[in-house]
């Protein structure tokens, strides 16, 4: 059984048709990259798993039970968290208080001090504010928050998204890691590449539509299929 | 002076649970004066039966802990998803049917809930002789608020508001019920308004209507001290406080006046108020 199955979703904004019949599935241990342009539905596929969007058609299936539709904090207890484009730290807490916060809800949750040894930095700032941490601070807290919980799969959004290249390059050394630990994750990113070297496979978005699913090498073996789709 | 910071203290209290309410459900709490209204009389009905003063703040505070409840599951949190008009114009109603319920039960004319004895007198403090009751609300004020703070940042309840108060759907994407949370805030935003009011009663007269100003001048003093922020709330109302006394002092009629005029000026020099965070979402 997949860990996660989507199966035939249709997501709207209002009247927007954003998703049509959009179907994936996530194995347990392997890293999915979802690719494509923007606009192209791949926050919105990741907002709809998380039930911060729920579906008006389709199914998703998390462990072979039916979430599509659930408010996002049944969801997050099943098992997936979603680490948003926006990082959403609360920026009025600490650092610790971020992650206690996270905790609060799940039984296993880790202790900071875990958090802080994967995450030195993170550790030096614990009493800091939210919003007095860099961009690079607040996606480390961000993906960290997410660990916290111990999720069986994680949905990342551009997480390398406005960081300068030495942070980009430290947080796929994070994203490496935890591939290496064995942890699913769905990875949302506009640096292909990026996202390609962390992903065993991948799929592409065009226009709401799942327009590809191979693995990266199947993908760079057709230079011209990347360019229409990803326009490199 | 001592006015102003006896008449802050209250507003204090009034305007915490309305701060901590619109902070952290999004809902503009038109009912919040007639809140503060229904835990006078939960009082004053309590002090008739039992003749104590601490029979009615008890009573003032439970009541409007429950009543608070009881509006948010029944009717607030059907709101939640609605554009603001909707939740004012609901909130609104609720204040209309309150107000005029009171005024049903115990008819129009002006009450009073007598300052208990053991803070009856006066006390010479040197420079002035003042009510001693006046004194003890500073106290009793001084203590709700330090146990309002205890709630708010020393517990999960409260570290769950405040996080709410800046993003809720984060809080629920962590695996949080924040509506149940809501429940909870409600609540204690009414049993605060209560308490407020019953402490209010012996300075004030108990009439159904004594929540209105209130209400405004809490609006005012949250807008003073900037949405959602505890501290704001305190140093709003004192500042509020102050200006509406001292100005009294010298021109009763510029007392509002010079209020709405102190909101202006925050408004253009610091739009998220005092202690506010720029674009919370």
């Amino acid at each position: 059984m997949s860990l996660l199955e989507v199966d035939a979703i249709n997501t709207y904004y209002g009247e927007a048709h954003a998703l049509f019949d959009v179907s994936m599935r996530i194995e347990p241990h392997e890293v999915v990259a979802l690719l494509g342009r923007n606009g192209a539905g791949k926050t919105t596929t990741l907002k709809t798993m998380m039930g911060v969007m729920a579906p008006k058609s389709g199914a998703i299936l998390f462990n072979g039970l039916p979430i599509g539709g659930l408010p996002p904090y049944k969801i997050a207890r099943l098992g997936l968290q979603f680490v948003p484009e926006e990082r959403r730290i609360i920026g009025g807490l600490t650092v610790e208080e971020n992650l206690v916060l996270a905790g609060l809800s799940e039984a296993k949750s880790w202790e900071p001090q875990r958090v802080y040894d994967m995450f030195p930095r993170l550790g030096e700032r614990r009493r800091s504010r939210g919003r007095e941490l860099s961009g690079g601070e607040q996606q480390m807290l961000a993906i960290a928050r997410a660990l916290v919980r111990e999720p069986q799969l994680i949905l990342l959004d551009e997480p390398f998204e406005g960081l300068a290249p030495l942070i980009v390059q430290d947080l796929l050394g994070v994203c490496r890691r935890l591939a290496e630990e064995g942890r699913t994750i769905v990875i949302v990113e506009q640096n292909v590449e990026a996202a390609l070297s962390l992903a065993q496979r991948c799929y592409i978005l065009n226009n709401g539509h799942v327009v590809y699913e191979g693995t990266p090498a199947e993908l760079r073996g057709d230079p011209d299929f990347m360019h229409r789709h990803l326009g490199i | 002076m001592f006015n102003g910071l006896t008449l802050g203290a209250l507003l204090v209290l009034v305007a915490m649970g309305l701060t901590i309410i619109f902070g952290a459900l999004g809902v503009v709490n038109f009912a919040h004066g007639a809140l503060y209204a229904l835990g006078a009389y939960a009082g004053l009905v309590a002090y008739e039966y039992t003749g104590s003063f601490a029979a009615a703040m008890a009573a003032g505070a439970a009541f409007l802990l429950a009543v608070g409840i009881v509006i948010e599951r029944g009717l607030i949190r059907l709101y939640y998803e609605r554009p603001a008009e909707d939740q004012i114009l609901a909130t609104f109603g609720v204040a209309i049917v309150l107000v005029e319920g009171l005024r049903a039960i115990f008819g129009g004319l002006a009450r009073n809930i007598p300052a208990p004895s053991w803070a009856a007198g006066i006390v010479n403090l040197r420079v002035t002789l003042y009510p001693t009751y006046r004194i003890d609300v500073l106290a009793i004020v001084g203590v709700s608020l330090v146990a309002l703070y205890f709630i708010l940042y020393r517990t999960r309840l409260g570290l769950i508001v405040r996080a709410g108060i800046e993003d809720q759907l984060m809080v629920n994407i962590l695996g949080i019920n924040v509506t149940r949370t809501f429940l909870t805030v409600f609540g204690l935003g009414a049993m605060a308004a209560g308490f407020a009011g019953v402490i209010n009663a012996p300075i004030v007269t108990v009439s159904p209507d004594m929540g209105a100003d209130v209400l405004v001048q809490s609006f005012v003093v949250i807008v003073i001290g900037g949405v959602g922020s505890f501290w704001g709330a305190v140093v709003g109302g004192l500042i509020a406080g102050e200006i509406l006394s001292l100005v009294a002092m010298i021109e009763p009629a510029y007392s509002q006046v010079a209020l709405f005029a102190t909101m202006a000026l925050v408004l253009i020099l610091r739009p998220q108020g005092l202690f506010g965070v720029e674009g919370r979402q």
